[in-house]
């Protein structure tokens, strides 16, 4: 459809890496957050203006711009911030798989039969990268905060390939999924603040009570 | 508009709920909302005429089958919650309270939608309501299995969130005008394109697999029903795992009418068998009578994940199933949270000899435990029966022959826990709780017990052209 557009998810895959390469986890939550306000941004370019469109990006931006990201730091606060830990397979590590998922996502994009309207474009490569990098951040940070993160980038991934779809999608039901975000996002962070309490840190392979026993 | 007046009624009693001050007060409204919705669920589901309708929210017969075996589910732990929490005076059950009829609220309208993105919505949404209450013991465990309950089911939901987007994308590379509601879907099917349309199967398999807890995805489970209370352990094998099943029900639907079936049935039936093979395997090791009880809840959603992939007359067995299971969950959660306060203990090393301790809870657990492997007279002999005739008369003889060893094997290993809780000799050097049986500690379970029982041998007429409709509609898509 247009360049812009393409440019705007070029940069949310930069943003995949930075947060999977960062050991600031402050640092990663406003990448996230920039990351939602680009894919709140993103329905205003990819479709002709219209107020169902324009309501969207209004929730967009203030559900993963504003109210998320206020969410994760007030969690993040009450937590002990200052240590950091490796991931399981190391920052480099994660950089690497981060851009082998990319070359994956569009390699296997490539592949998929695509609606004629939709040929070239960089949405189902980019939110195929993202939910990958998600899957990675989830898999290998520690910690809760951290992992969380990673969820959101899964869902953001999950929200760009949305874009093609604007149509199908009442507005109602993408209010809802929205407004179910927040309150999981405000559920985790009360959880991510009483697991701190009881463990003294966030780290949650310390959190092994519960397995079958041997 | 009866069924936003179901929806609604628990959301009030939620904030009914939330804005009682007293904490020995508040659970009776718990009762009274699920009296109130039971009855007019039965009003709907048994007279009501067959609904037919196009619209996004609408009960079929699917739908009111769920429904009825949800608003059983929950009026009997409602019942059970008000001398429940007569025990646990020490915590404040506001959040339990509320978030148990927001739950019930929210499991409604997934019976009730036919818009695949509503669905989702309220599926998500009991997630979410139920996380708090498996943290209601508040310790180190329990925040533990809170956060695996949280997160898991979060990817799980976000992925079926995925499959539902793919579906619908499906529509327009096939150039028809997106859709997601049900019935349109399910006339598009024949012509939508393979690919996008496995994967979409395949990614709500397995966010709704996480759900139901089907295995490799059930790892949470165990964790969350062991240190959640008895009867949030109910609600979420009763109630939550069959919200996750029914939105595989409602994909199943789609696909079944699709050109090319062989691929979606051999993905259920391959998971399925997996799923019964761990949960077996792990059941005969289990001496945590909570943990037992959720590996023998993924032991039957992947009997629901066979049956469905052998379709035919299973099918009807997955509807009669559905409340047997329920129900029988109901009971076994409900004994083993009584089990839990009489001895202080969930193990079977310290909880023994329940008969003589609490001889109705040890009687409710060993005959729970018969309907749960399928022992007649109980509704879900009934169905487990639909099962194995379904396999060995349409040809699966190999997946016949696996089922029932693998059935055997989950029946002995739950015997070898189940027959020292209820049978052996109370320990002797520990200090009695205060625990004693009361009334409505019992009954609600026994209700629960008496209707798999009359079930099993008596279909009222309503209820039976209800399966059958649902059955139809599993089938007819064909």
């Amino acid at each position: 459809m247009n360049t812009a557009a393409d440019q705007l998810l070029v940069f949310v895959i930069l943003l995949n890496i930075l947060i999977l390469g960062t050991r600031r986890t402050k640092l990663a939550i406003r990448a996230i957050a920039t990351q939602g306000i680009v894919l709140g941004l993103l329905p205003l370019m990819t479709h002709s203006f219209q107020s169902h469109i324009l309501i969207i990006t209004i929730f967009v931006l203030l559900a993963k711009g504003v109210c998320i990201p206020w969410l994760l730091l007030g969690a993040l606060k009450k937590t002990e911030s200052g240590e950091e830990l490796q991931p399981v397979f190391g920052y480099s590590g994660n950089i690497m798989a981060g851009a082998v998922a990319t070359v994956l996502a569009f390699v296997f994009a490539a592949r998929l039969p695509l609606a004629t309207l939709h040929q070239g474009l960089l949405i189902v490569p980019a939110s195929l990268a993202t939910i990958l990098a998600g899957f990675i951040a989830i898999a290998n940070r520690r910690k809760a905060i951290n992992q969380v993160v990673g969820y959101l980038m899964l869902e953001n991934g999950i929200f760009i390939f949305g874009l093609l779809l604007t149509e199908a999608m009442p507005l109602m039901v993408e209010a809802g999924a929205l407004l179910d975000l927040i309150a999981g996002i405000f559920v985790m962070g009360l959880i991510i603040k009483q697991i701190s309490r009881e463990f003294s840190s966030i780290d949650t392979s310390r959190m092994t009570a519960l397995r079958e026993v041997e | 508009m009866l069924i936003l007046l179901l929806t609604l009624i628990p959301l009030l009693g939620a904030l009914t709920a939330a804005l009682i001050p007293s904490n020995s007060r508040r659970p009776i409204v718990l009762p009274i909302v699920a009296c109130l919705q039971l009855l007019l669920v039965i009003a709907v589901t048994v007279t009501g005429p067959p609904q037919t309708g196009n619209g996004w929210i609408h009960l079929d017969a699917i739908g009111k089958l769920f429904l009825l075996e949800f608003s059983i589910l929950f009026a009997a732990c409602a019942f059970y919650a008000v001398n429940y929490l007569q025990y646990r005076k020490e915590r404040n059950n506001r959040v339990l309270c509320s978030g148990f009829l927001v739950c019930l609220s929210a499991m409604t309208l997934a019976t009730a939608a036919h818009h695949l993105g509503l669905l989702w919505l309220a599926i998500e949404t009991t997630t979410l309501a139920m996380a708090p209450l498996v943290y209601f013991n508040r310790n180190a465990r329990s925040i533990e299995a809170t956060w695996k309950y949280m997160l898991i089911c979060s990817i799980g939901i976000a992925l079926a969130l995925l499959g539902i987007l793919f579906l619908a994308y499906s529509t327009l590379v096939a150039g028809l005008p997106p859709s997601l509601n049900l019935e349109t879907l399910q006339g598009y099917a024949p012509k939508l394109p393979q690919v996008w349309l496995s994967g979409a199967f395949i990614l709500m398999l397995v966010g709704y697999g996480t759900k139901m807890g089907l295995a490799p995805m059930h790892t949470w489970k165990p964790d969350a029903y062991g240190e959640a209370p008895g009867l949030v352990g109910a609600m979420l094998a009763g109630g939550l795992a069959n919200c996750g099943l029914l939105g595989l029900i409602r994909i199943y639907q789609i696909c079944m009418a699709s050109s090319e079936v062989h691929f979606y049935k051999s993905c259920l039936i391959g998971m399925g068998l997996f799923s019964i093979a761990l949960a077996a395997i792990f059941l005969v090791r289990q001496t945590d009578i909570k943990r037992m009880l959720a590996y023998s809840s993924v032991e039957h959603m992947g009997l629901f994940a066979v049956a469905l992939g052998l379709g035919g007359k299973a099918l009807y067995g997955v509807m009669l199933h559905l409340i047997g299971n329920g129900l029988a969950k109901g009971v076994l959660f409900l004994a083993s949270g009584n089990i839990h306060r009489a001895f202080a203990s969930k193990n079977r090393e310290f909880a023994r000899g329940t008969l003589k301790r609490a001889p109705w809870t040890g009687a409710l657990f060993l005959a729970g435990f018969m309907a749960m492997t399928g022992s007649p007279p109980f509704l879900t002999f009934a169905s487990e029966f639909a099962f194995f005739s379904a396999a060995f008369s349409q040809g699966h003889i190999i997946t016949g022959a696996l089922l029932a060893l693998l059935l055997m094997l989950a029946f002995l290993g739950m015997s070898l826990t189940v027959v020292p809780v209820v049978f052996g000799d109370p320990p002797k050097n520990r200090e009695r709780t205060k625990y004693h049986e009361r009334a409505l500690l019992v009954v609600p379970p026994l209700a629960l017990l008496i209707c798999l029982g009359i079930l099993g041998i008596w279909l009222p007429q309503p209820l039976y052209r209800l399966v059958n409709e649902a059955t139809a509609l599993l089938e007819v898509a064909r």
